[in-house]
C-alpha cells in the first residue's frame, strides 16, 4: 500500500503534461480562460488533436483504438487534462454510444461507426428521456414499429444535450408493448439526424442558454441494420451505458482544478477590499469541501483499482455520481458567494469573443458564477437523479 | 499508488478478525465492561503471546517492524469488536513515546516489559485547562539537585488507574509555548502522586492525576531536556490515526447492523427497510463510511511514507470522523428506534465509543482549524 507514483508513472505524467502544454491550441485556451463559450468547431478540433495522439478514447479496449492504460495512468491523465483546463471530450460518442457499439454491436456497426467516433467526424447525442419519462425511464413511449426492412419511429425525446450540433442520435425506443415487464420490449437504435420526419426544438435553460433540446420523431424510417444487439434488449444495454456515464459525471479532477482556482481567487484582494481568505467562516467551508473532495478522489481511485482487476463499474458508480455532483454544486455556490454583488449582473453578452475584457462588469468571470450555479443544478438531476442513484444503491448494494 | 496489502498484513488482519469473531463476542465484552477490573488481564496476556503488542515496534526494540498500515488493520478490527483492552494507552501512546525517544536502557527496562504485557503504561497527554491542545502544559518540572520535582494536574489519562508507569509531560519553570517541555516516566507508587481512576462512558478507564512535588531522578527523563513536544505531537498524531481507524471499523459495523435490522424489523406489516425514507438515509451512511475509509487510507499511506503532509491529512480524517462518523452513529441509533437507546443492545455501546473518539485528541472543529493551520 503506497500513495506515491512510480518512476514510470512520473514519466507518464510529464509526457501528458508536455502534450497538453504544447498541443492545446492557444485560441481555444484563451476562450476557456476568458469564459467564452466554445463553438462546435473548437471541440472537434481539440478532439482530433487527441485522436492523432491516440488519446481520444482513454477507456476503450486497445483493439478498438483505446489506450490500454492502467487505472493510475487514467487518473494522471484526467488530472493533467483538468490542470491544463482543456475541454472534456464530448461524452456522447466516446463515452456513451461507443462502448455500447463495441460491446453489443455487429461487426458491420463497429466498422461503420467506431472510427468516426474516435476521429470526431460524427457528433452524437442521446435520446433517452421523454417528456413523460424522467426518472421513470422504463415508461418511455417513443415507438419503433417494424415495416419491412425499416423501423418507423414516432415520439418525442427531450433534454438532448447539444442535439443542435449532432449528426446522429442513439435512442431507447419501444419495439413491443406486449411484455411482462416494462423493461422488456425496449430496443437500442441509432438514427441519422438528417432522416426526414426528425426535428429539433431548442429548450432554453434557467441561465438563458441553448444547451438542451426536444427531438420529435414523426414517421422517421430507420433501416433495421441500425438496431444495436437484439430487439427488446435495449434496457440492459442502456443500463451499462448509464453506469459508464455516472462514473465520468463525478468529474473529480475538474473539481480539484476549480477548487484550486477558488482558493487563488479568494487569496486576492476583493475589489480593493481585504481578501475573502481572511473570512474565517468562508475559509472553513472551503476546507470542509476540500476534505470531502479528497475523500471522493480516493473513493474514485479505489473504484478504478477495482475496475482494473476486471470489475465493471457497478452500483458504486452511483456513489461517485451522487458525491461528485454534490461537490460540484458546493463549489458552484462558493464561487457565487466569493463574487458577492458581482455575481448578480445578468450580462452574458460580455463573454463574447469581441467584447473587450476591460469593459466587463466584475473581475474575470465573476458575473458568470451565478449562471454556472443555476445551470449546474442539473447535475444532481441528470444521468438518473441523485434520488434514483440512492434507490439503486439501496436495492443492489444494501439489498433492501 | 497502490491499495493492495502484503500477505503478512492480510494474515495480521485475519488473526485479529478471528479473535473478535470467536473470542470476543458482545456478551463477553459486556462481562468485562461490567466487572470490577478495568479490562481482562488474561486477554492482555493473550495479545502479548499472539505478538499483537509487538507489531508496532522495530525489530531492534523487540518488535515486528509494523507501521501505520498494520495499526490501521488492527484498530479497524478492535473497533468492530468494541475492544476494551488498553492497546491505545500501552502500545500507541506510552509505547509511541518510548519507541521514538527512549534511550536503549529505558527501552530494555520499560518497552520490553510493555511488549511482554507485564507492565501497564499510560501517557498523560492532557491537562484540564488545555482542552485539546497538547502543547498547553502548566505542569512544571523543577530541577532539584540531580532530580526533578513535578507539580501539576493531568486529566483523561487513559489506563491511568491500571498503569505501573505514567509518562508525564512537564515544563521547565519560566518557559512558554512549544519550548521547555520534557517527558518523564513516573512510577505510579511515587510519593506525591494522587490518581483518581474512573470508568469512561464507553466502559474504558481513565484517571485524573495530581502531582505534588513528585520526585523523579534525571534518568526518568525520556528524550532531551525541553525536547518533549515534538515527540508528544508525533505520538498524538499516530494515536489520532489509530482512533480514526477504530472509528471506521465502528461506523461500518453500525451501518451493517442497521441495514440488517431494517430487513427484520416489521412495522405496518412490512420490514422498515422497505421505506424509502430509511433506505436513502442508509445509503447516506454507506457513502459516509466509504468516504471515511478513503480518507483513512490516504492518511495511513502518507503516514507510512513519512510524508510531511501526513499531519494535515490526519486532521482532515479526524474532522471527517467527527462529522460524517457522528451522522453514521446517530442514524444507526435512530433507525434502531427505542432499542437503539437501550443498554441491552450493542448499537448503544458502539455509539458511546464513537462519541468518545469524536472528542479524543480533538473534536471536528479543532481539527478543521488545525487542517487550515497546515496551509
Amino acid at each position: 500500500m503506497h500513495v506515491s507514483f512510480t518512476a514510470e508513472e512520473l514519466d507518464f505524467q510529464r509526457e501528458v503534461r508536455d502534450f497538453f502544454e504544447t498541443e492545446f491550441p492557444d485560441d481555444i485556451r484563451d476562450k476557456v480562460m476568458r469564459d467564452i463559450p466554445l463553438e462546435k468547431e473548437d471541440y472537434v478540433r481539440w478532439q482530433k488533436i487527441l485522436y492523432r495522439r491516440g488519446w481520444a478514447a482513454v477507456n476503450w479496449p486497445v483493439e478498438h483504438g483505446g489506450t490500454g492504460w492502467t487505472a493510475i495512468q487514467k487518473y494522471i491523465y484526467a488530472n493533467e487534462m483538468a490542470t491544463a483546463n482543456t475541454p472534456d471530450v464530448i461524452p456522447f460518442g466516446v463515452k456513451m454510444v461507443g462502448p455500447i457499439i463495441y460491446t453489443y454491436g455487429s461487426e458491420a456497426q463497429k466498422a461503420r461507426f467506431l472510427p468516426d467516433i474516435l476521429e470526431s467526424n460524427v457528433w452524437w447525442c442521446q435520446g433517452y428521456s421523454e417528456p413523460g419519462s424522467g426518472s421513470d425511464l422504463a415508461s418511455l413511449k417513443t415507438r419503433a414499429d417494424r415495416d419491412g426492412d425499416h423501423y418507423v419511429i414516432n415520439g418525442t425525446k427531450t433534454w438532448t444535450t447539444l442535439g443542435q450540433m449532432a449528426d446522429w442520435i442513439f435512442c431507447l425506443v419501444r419495439t413491443s408493448s406486449d411484455v411482462a415487464r416494462r423493461q422488456e420490449g425496449i430496443s437500442f437504435i441509432l438514427v441519422d439526424m438528417q432522416t426526414p420526419g426528425l426535428s429539433v426544438r431548442p429548450i432554453i435553460t434557467i441561465e438563458g442558454e441553448h444547451e438542451v433540446n426536444e427531438i420529435h420523431f414523426e414517421d422517421v424510417r430507420v433501416p433495421v441494420e441500425n438496431l444495436v444487439g437484439e430487439e427488446g434488449k435495449g434496457w440492459t444495454y442502456g443500463k451499462v451505458l448509464l453506469q459508464h456515464e455516472r462514473t465520468s459525471i463525478a468529474a473529480v479532477a475538474r473539481s480539484k482544478y476549480r477548487l484550486r482556482r477558488l482558493k487563488e481567487r479568494i487569496a486576492q484582494p476583493y475589489h480593493g477590499g481585504p481578501p475573502l481568505a481572511e473570512d474565517r467562516n468562508f475559509v472553513r467551508r472551503v476546507a470542509a469541501l476540500e476534505i470531502e473532495l479528497k475523500a471522493l478522489e480516493y473513493t474514485e481511485l479505489r473504484t478504478l483499482a477495482a475496475v482494473a482487476v476486471g470489475n465493471a463499474p457497478g452500483p458504486e458508480s452511483s456513489l461517485l455520481k451522487i458525491r461528485g455532483t454534490e461537490v460540484q454544486q458546493g463549489l458552484d455556490a462558493l464561487f457565487v458567494e466569493a463574487a458577492g454583488y458581482y455575481a448578480l449582473p445578468f450580462v452574458p453578452d460580455q463573454y463574447a469573443l469581441d467584447f473587450p475584457e476591460s469593459d466587463r462588469i466584475g473581475h474575470g468571470s465573476e458575473t458568470r458564477t451565478s449562471l454556472r450555479y443555476f445551470n449546474n443544478r442539473k447535475a444532481s438531476i441528470y444521468g438518473g437523479s441523485n434520488e434514483i442513484q440512492k434507490n439503486i444503491i439501496a436495492k443492489h448494494v444494501l439489498g433492501l | 499508488m497502490d491499495f493492495s496489502v502484503t500477505d503478512e498484513q492480510t494474515m495480521l488482519a485475519e488473526s485479529v478478525a478471528r479473535f473478535i469473531d470467536n473470542d470476543y463476542d458482545f456478551e463477553r465484552r459486556m462481562r468485562i465492561a461490567e466487572s470490577d477490573e478495568a479490562f481482562s488481564a488474561e486477554l492482555w496476556q493473550t495479545f502479548a503471546e499472539l505478538g499483537w503488542t509487538a507489531v508496532l515496534f522495530s525489530e531492534k526494540d523487540g518488535g515486528l517492524d509494523g507501521g501505520p498500515i498494520e495499526l490501521m488493520l488492527m484498530m479497524e478490527q478492535f473497533g468492530r469488536g468494541l475492544l476494551i483492552e488498553p492497546f491505545l494507552a500501552n502500545i500507541v501512546l506510552a509505547g509511541g513515546v518510548l519507541k521514538r525517544s527512549a534511550s536503549d536502557e529505558q527501552k530494555s527496562e520499560l518497552l520490553s516489559s510493555i511488549i511482554e504485557g507485564s507492565t501497564q503504561a499510560a501517557l498523560a497527554f492532557a491537562e484540564p485547562q488545555a482542552r485539546f491542545d497538547v502543547a498547553d502544559i502548566r505542569t512544571t518540572a523543577t530541577i532539584n539537585g540531580d532530580a526533578y520535582a513535578l507539580d501539576g494536574r493531568k486529566c483523561m489519562v487513559l489506563n491511568g488507574g491500571s498503569a505501573d508507569v505514567i509518562i508525564v509531560p512537564a515544563r521547565t519553570p519560566g518557559t512558554k509555548g512549544d519550548d521547555g517541555i520534557s517527558l518523564f516516566a513516573v512510577p505510579t507508587d511515587s510519593d506525591g502522586l494522587t490518581i483518581a481512576s474512573y470508568q469512561t462512558v464507553d466502559a474504558q478507564s481513565a484517571a485524573e492525576l495530581e502531582l505534588s512535588g513528585v520526585a523523579v531522578p534525571a534518568e526518568a527523563m525520556i528524550g532531551g531536556q525541553g525536547r518533549g513536544l515534538e515527540t508528544l505531537a508525533a505520538v498524538i498524531d499516530e494515536a489520532t490515526l489509530a482512533v480514526c481507524a477504530e472509528a471506521v471499523g465502528i461506523m461500518r459495523t453500525m451501518h451493517d447492523k442497521t441495514v440488517e435490522y431494517s430487513k427484520n424489523r416489521i412495522q405496518f406489516g412490512v420490514p422498515i427497510g422497505s421505506f424509502q425514507a430509511l433506505q436513502h438515509r442508509m445509503v447516506d451512511t454507506l457513502m459516509l463510511c466509504e468516504q471515511s475509509r478513503s480518507l483513512l487510507l490516504w492518511a495511513v499511506m502518507l503516514s507510512a511514507e513519512g510524508d510531511p503532509s501526513a499531519a494535515k491529512a490526519i486532521s482532515a480524517l479526524k474532522y471527517q470522523i467527527g462529522t460524517a462518523g457522528r451522522q453514521v452513529a446517530q442514524e444507526a441509533v435512530q433507525i434502531h428506534g427505542g432499542m437503539g437507546v437501550t443498554w441491552e443492545l450493542d448499537i448503544a455501546h458502539y455509539f458511546k465509543r464513537h462519541s468518545v473518539i469524536e472528542l479524543l485528541f480533538g473534536n471536528a472543529d479543532f481539527h478543521l482549524d488545525r487542517y487550515l493551520a497546515h496551509g
